[in-house]
């Protein structure tokens, strides 16, 4: 028997998600051979810092086009759930890391859960202060008085933070057997609904009497 | 009317305050982060070596970069400051003497082509008009090798850059002998260009009459590197 599944997002939202995805590790990659030693020999500079850039840009104007072309209603929908935090999110939050101790249940999670919504928040803020630090960078190249001690030293520690936070979500999405099903949801869209209804019941509801229910919202 | 509850149904948008709240966190620290960078380097004194490289913020502004592991150690007993080439009168110095060359101060601003900069840095050192005073370079020397303790490191400037008034081979910075991590005994300082061109740890200058490229130039970096007007405008 086919399992049910529940559509979880739009071709428009996964199209922004694997953008992201793909300009952020050319963009570390290049990063690290710009500024760490150790990477330094395995790209030249120019070509390194063209593609650091340009990957910038592609991201920026990427999203933009996105926006403009995609399904506007819908990522404005995941931008409301990812934005909306209510009681059983802070319940989610604080009881964290005695849940990782006891294993006892999580509060009942919307579309996302408290841990995704903050994730997608501090990606937000810390690749807004790339973009305004990474700026200064390319600007104080021109005019000196642009170049500002501080500058660099967010733009590595924003990078420190997003690396950790990606990592921490890749391990979440692929490999931790409680939540890699959400993979799914990132790939083709959709996701197993027993899955969803374990982790994400306020997302699809209790558990149909007769016959698949369809997720609200 | 409903009453109003504690938290409405669909939540409260906090989502926005945080990502809002760490991009104003993160353009606030262009302006606090070097104070905090100062404060953890005094609190820090003995970071060690590389620590700063992992964890930025902890060497006063500097990142200390090298291309061999460990650094090179300076022992006055067995250095020698070799200067030959294309010369009349080539050298080999021992630390004493190196040490005893007469010098000058100066206060200027480093910039790192990787974005960093430090304002406002106290060097002494010896003016390279002192060494070719001393050497007397032949009318065919038109560069300058640089080579480091730390081999394979080299690098070349004109004789023309070999000359801006702010150059020097500096011993000191900031009131105390050049430490390890910053080219002990003895780095060039070259604040026009980015830092790469100011060769730590000399231990020979060359006259030559040909051009050869740096280590870092060997890898796609500009030759002339102007602060401001090279490597792609960085």
């Amino acid at each position: 028997m086919a399992r049910q599944r529940v559509k979880r997002f739009g071709r428009t939202e996964r199209a922004a998600h694997w953008l992201l995805a793909g300009t952020f590790f050319t963009m570390l990659f290049t990063g690290l051979c710009l500024s760490v030693s150790a990477f330094a020999g395995i790209l030249d500079r120019p070509t390194a810092k063209a593609w650091h850039i340009w990957s910038a840009v592609v991201l920026a104007a990427g999203l933009a086009v996105i926006a403009l072309l995609g399904d506007r209603r819908s990522l404005a929908r995941s931008a409301h759930d990812l934005d909306r935090f209510d009681a059983d999110d802070g319940e989610w939050l604080l009881g964290a890391p005695r849940r990782f101790v006891n294993g006892r249940p999580a509060p009942p999670q919307g579309r996302f859960n408290a841990g995704q919504k903050l994730n997608a928040s501090l990606i937000g803020g810390l690749m807004l202060a790339m973009y305004v630090t990474g700026f200064l960078l390319w600007y104080g190249e021109r005019d000196t008085t642009y170049r500002f001690a501080g500058t660099v030293m967010v733009h590595d520690w924003a990078t420190l933070i997003l690396m950790l936070l990606v990592a921490g979500h890749i391990y979440l999405a692929v490999l931790n057997p409680a939540t890699r099903h959400a993979l799914r949801g990132m790939t083709v869209g959709d996701v197993d609904e027993d899955w969803a209804r374990e982790h994400h019941a306020k997302w699809v509801g209790p558990a149909p009497v007769d016959g698949p229910k369809s997720p609200a919202g | 009317m409903e009453r109003p509850t504690p938290t409405p149904r669909e939540g409260l948008p906090i989502g926005r305050a945080a990502l809002l709240g760490t991009f104003i966190a993160g353009v606030g620290g262009i302006a606090i982060a070097p104070k905090i960078s100062s404060m953890l380097a005094s609190a820090v004194p003995s970071a060690p070596v590389g620590l700063g490289d992992l964890l930025p913020g902890l060497g006063g502004g500097w990142r200390i970069y090298s291309v061999q592991s460990p650094l090179p150690t300076f022992d006055p007993a067995t250095f020698e400051l070799r200067i030959h080439g294309l010369v009349e009168r080539p050298q080999v110095l021992r630390w004493s003497a190196v040490a005893a060359l007469p010098g000058e101060r100066q206060v200027s601003d480093f910039h790192c082509v990787t974005g960093w900069s430090v304002d406002k840095v106290h060097w002494e050192g010896i003016r390279p008009q002192t060494i070719i005073d001393l050497v007397r370079p032949k009318p065919s020397a038109q560069f300058v090798s640089l080579q480091s303790l730390e081999a394979p490191y080299i690098d070349q400037i004109s004789m023309d850059q070999f000359r801006e008034p702010n150059a020097m081979l500096a011993r000191h910075q900031d009131g105390k002998p050049l430490t390890r991590s910053h080219g002990a005994p003895l780095r060039l300082v070259l604040p026009s260009m980015y830092g790469y061109k100011n060769v730590k740890w000399v231990r020979e200058l060359r006259f030559d009459a040909v051009a050869t490229p740096g280590y870092w130039e060997q890898r796609g970096y500009d030759i002339d590197a102007w602060v401001g007007k090279s490597n792609g405008y960085g």
